[in-house]
């Protein structure tokens, strides 16, 4: 086992200690996802016009974002690296042979992983069976999504892992990194499906690096982007995943520099 | 050698020589931090959302010392005194401002990764196991993450295993540990990649004595034994008795005093302490020596045997007062340190 293997291992064995936590969030995903249908469903309903996605897809989309909700940056930082620098335990982790960096990212992954394993298999299960989540139309479908959702960890990685960075001019990691999780909460789609933003907004929400997290993934599973665009989609992915790993390490090399270990 | 600067008098010679092979040497090193400052109260902080005062607070003002393979040296100083920030600086965790600095031939926070690799550090305040994962599997990742082979492994963490009597300990999570169990686990998890440098950051401080015995006794043993260089961060004045032969006193950033423990006793003070047990409750005084404690039967003076020879004034006191017992000794360690302490404040 590598290093970094190691790290994400101990992370991933930590988290599955919380399995009320996990039990609680699979209660609570489920019944908004019920809420989310129906809402959708009343929508539906109402109108006539053509609409983006029809009503099955959407309801498909809503399963899979209550399943894999907890991969995109929920946190404004990882909590444990914001322990870590409030309290000065940062020293401990740079004692270790091992890149500062490296190891804050796969620890998030390790993290966001353990947490989306113990909610999503349940929520494929009972969704899949009785609540309308429909199987991928082929398995080029299929293919495009994991490649997409492979995209969809670096890239929610590289993005918690940056604001992880900035904690170390805040210390306590609260201020404009909160925005972030809001905008990729609204911008990823997991409030609304992306396909039913106005026009004009699309070419925006297209260049963003939140679309990646949640809609590019999601829609190639449902076919709703065929599976053709599956490798530009997943470079768009890489891409944004590799500017933010850029930023995020020029930061922390400054950031070490100027570190001061809170409580001697 | 390295001059260092007395707390009065000359710069005097003291330390050990520098070579090619220490482990350890540090010239001038310089470290200042920027603290923001805001004034009490909600004025203050609402002054503070606009504009932010800093202070620059120095650390370290210019501390030079060389280490020699297999010393156990004691490195101490009042808090914040800029004991735990030399630590920092040497294991590269920070880096300083200015000022020379090689740990093992490397410069700490340039080839951090290299270096930590054959270091070993405790820091007494903190935990580096994980905090919800049984010990044994803390130990397990760490060999992980050290890169050590699975034989070498095996048979370091044994012998830790062995000589901090952790066996019992191992299953349990970090966070059920005591404090006491918890260091000695610690103490391992430093070890496992067998380094040759260990640093130890106030390892005692909150342990009751028999837990202070068994980490005084093992990093003895390790020290003695193995020839682990240590460098022992510490408030515990028995700690530094009971180990460390050469001791460098550090105050407000500088290096005060830095030699023997016996040097450090004759810089500070020449005194000694008769402490007499008498037979019958007497009022004790005499011309050359001061009457500094009275506890019961027990009197303790203080004289300067400069001054006057020992064996005049206990025969002079057994003359006049019937005694029971009487030795000499000298004063202290911590009134010693307290003593330098106190030169050092401005």
């Amino acid at each position: 086992m590598s290093a970094y293997g190691a790290v994400i291992s101990a992370r991933f064995r930590m988290h599955l200690q919380y399995r009320a936590a996990a039990a609680a969030g699979f209660g609570t995903q489920l019944f908004w996802g019920v809420i989310r249908i129906l809402i959708f469903g009343a929508f539906y309903r109402s109108t006539t016009a053509h609409q983006p996605m029809t009503y099955p897809q959407v309801v498909t989309y809503i399963w899979l974002s209550q399943a894999l909700m907890r991969l995109i940056p929920w946190y404004a930082g990882d909590p444990d690296v914001r322990a870590a620098i409030r309290t000065g335990a940062v020293a401990y982790e740079l004692l270790r042979p091992v890149d500062l960096y490296w190891t804050w990212f796969v620890r998030i992954i390790g993290a966001s992983l353990a947490e989306t394993a113990l909610r999503a298999i349940p929520m494929f299960l009972v969704a899949g069976l009785f609540l309308g989540l429909q199987a991928p139309p082929s398995w080029a479908s299929a293919g495009a999504w994991g490649l997409a959702m492979i995209g969809v960890v670096l890239l929610a990685g590289a993005m918690v892992t940056l604001l992880s960075v900035t904690m170390m001019w805040t210390i306590s990691g609260e201020g404009v990194t909160y925005i972030v999780p809001t905008l990729a909460i609204v911008f990823s789609g997991l409030i609304v499906p992306l396909p039913f933003f106005p026009d004009w907004a699309q070419p925006i929400l297209n260049v963003l690096p939140f679309r990646g997290m949640l809609d590019i993934p999601f829609r190639l599973y449902m076919g709703h982007i065929p599976s053709g665009q599956a490798l530009p989609l997943f470079a768009q992915q890489m891409a944004w995943a590799v500017a933010l790993i850029v930023i995020g390490r020029l930061l922390l090399a400054r950031g070490t520099r100027r570190l001061v270990v809170q409580g001697g | 050698m390295f001059p260092v600067k007395g707390i009065s008098g000359p710069p005097v010679q003291v330390g050990g020589g520098c070579s090619l092979l220490s482990p350890i040497v540090v010239e001038n090193l310089v470290k200042t931090f920027r603290v923001a400052e805001r004034e009490p109260g909600m004025w203050g902080a609402v002054r503070g959302l606009v504009r932010r005062r800093h202070r620059r607070v120095r650390a370290l003002g210019g501390i030079s010392f060389a280490v020699e393979p297999g010393e156990l040296v004691g490195y101490i100083g009042p808090n914040g005194a800029g004991k735990s920030t030399t630590v920092k600086v040497l294991s590269g965790i920070l880096v300083p401002d200015s000022g020379r600095c090689e740990v093992l031939g490397r410069v700490p926070w340039r080839e951090r990764i290299a270096l930590v690799r054959q270091l070993g550090v405790v820091f007494g305040q903190r935990t580096q196991l994980w905090w919800d994962l049984p010990v044994i599997e803390s130990f397990d990742l760490l060999r992980a993450i050290y890169r050590v082979s699975e034989r070498d492994h095996i048979r370091a963490r044994d012998e830790l295993i062995a000589l901090l009597d952790l066996a019992p300990l191992l299953d349990v999570p970090v966070r059920q540990l005591s404090l006491g169990q918890r260091m000695r686990c610690d103490l391992a998890a430093a070890l496992l990649h067998s380094p040759k440098l260990l640093f130890l950051d106030e390892p005692t401080i909150g342990l009751d004595a028999v837990s202070k015995l068994a980490v005084r006794d093992f990093v003895r043993r390790l020290n003695r034994e193995r020839g682990v260089t240590v460098i022992l961060t510490t408030h515990d004045m028995d700690d530094i008795e009971a180990l460390c032969t050469r001791v460098i006193v550090i105050g407000e950033g500088r290096i005060l005093s830095d030699g023997t423990l016996d040097d450090l006793r004759r810089r500070v003070t020449t005194e000694r302490w008769l402490i007499v047990d008498l037979l019958e409750d007497d009022e004790v005084s005499d011309a050359q020596a001061t009457v500094i404690s009275r506890e019961g039967s027990r009197v303790c003076l203080r004289f300067d045997p400069e001054e006057v020879a020992p064996a005049a004034l206990i025969a002079r006191i057994t003359a006049r007062h019937a005694v029971r017992d009487l030795f000499v000794e000298n004063p202290p360690i911590e009134e010693i340190i307290a003593r330098m302490y106190r030169g050092a404040a401005p």
